[in-house]
């Protein structure tokens, strides 16, 4: 079962700098793992520890937020596109009450770059 | 004319993509500044945000597309995921990437917070902060940041609404219609 991954240039690391990727799964929880099998520690910028979807990107499944389909467990077919792109955000609020205010809690240190 | 050569840098300059895509400037057109000014302004006192596209590989910002503050919040933005995947997909079906995303704060300095650097994810794109903290001032500043390292750039805001390639005739020559940005040196 094939389904098409776009990957954001942050993350094309991964991928060898590949752009779109193949990968298959039930859910976007078999996808991730699938993927993470060939393009090691991409699944770890994608997923909590405590085994959430980061809020630091937004996942797409064609042309739906996983946010609204289940987040990790977002169902998939074959043909389905999913798309990932960093989420953009910021201001000039203290790091610690935004993460808390986008229920990031726990986690605050833990930037996504690291 | 005064230079556009950076000042003192805090973070070391590693960080930065070594592609030499990037300049250690960014040149931008009075209109989009204007524009992103006039959003700023518009949607004080929330924090407004944005994106300005250009060719990709050109690092030459073209089309200025202001986002929603999904956040609707003085002290943070968020663009809304919707409207960033019809964006992106638009950028991308154009042969476009983000080469400025800007956001203002609205009652401290065009600085990156912890947040800002916390969330940066486009390490291509300049991150253009403008203050509103003073109505009469414009306050602009650029960075770039990779891997939480922050490196502030000048900006070099170029009169050439007609012909944009004319920013490039701009770049070396002597210009009167040119304002460079000095970094402060921070």
């Amino acid at each position: 079962m094939a389904i098409e991954v776009r990957i954001p240039t942050i993350l094309r690391s991964y991928t060898g700098g590949a752009k779109v990727v193949e990968g298959s799964g039930e859910s976007l929880n078999d996808l991730l793992s699938d993927l993470d099998a060939r393009y090691s520690g991409l699944r770890a910028r994608l997923v909590t520890d405590e085994g959430a979807l980061h809020r630091f990107v937004n996942v797409y499944v064609n042309d739906e937020d996983v946010r609204f389909l289940g987040s990790l467990d977002a169902k998939l077919s074959d043909g389905d596109t999913v798309t990932i792109l960093p989420a953009v955000a910021g201001g000039a609020f203290g790091f610690a009450a935004a993460a808390a205010i986008l229920g990031h809690h726990g986690t605050a240190g833990s930037a996504p770059a690291r | 004319m005064r230079s556009a050569t950076p000042g003192s840098r805090d973070g070391p300059v590693t960080g930065a993509p070594t592609d030499g895509r990037l300049g250690h400037v960014l040149s931008i057109d009075r209109s989009i500044i204007d524009a992103i000014v006039a959003h700023a302004r518009r949607d004080h006192p929330d924090e407004a945000c944005g994106v300005v596209a250009g060719p990709v590989g050109s690092d030459t910002p073209t089309r200025h597309i202001p986002m929603t503050n999904a956040a609707r919040s003085m002290t943070f933005y968020e663009f809304d995921s919707m409207e960033q995947l019809r964006v992106w997909r638009e950028m991308d079906d154009r042969g476009e990437e983000p080469v400025v995303i800007y956001h203002s704060h609205t009652a401290t300095e065009a600085y990156p917070s912890r947040t800002d650097i916390s969330f940066a994810g486009e390490p291509g794109a300049h991150y253009l902060l403008v203050s509103t903290r003073d109505p009469e001032t414009e306050e602009i500043r650029s960075f770039r940041i990779v891997d939480g390292v922050v490196t502030e750039e000048p900006v070099r805001v170029v009169d050439a609404t007609v012909d944009p390639n004319a920013v490039q005739s701009y770049m070396f020559g002597q210009s009167p219609t040119t304002v460079d940005y000095e970094c402060s040196g921070r």
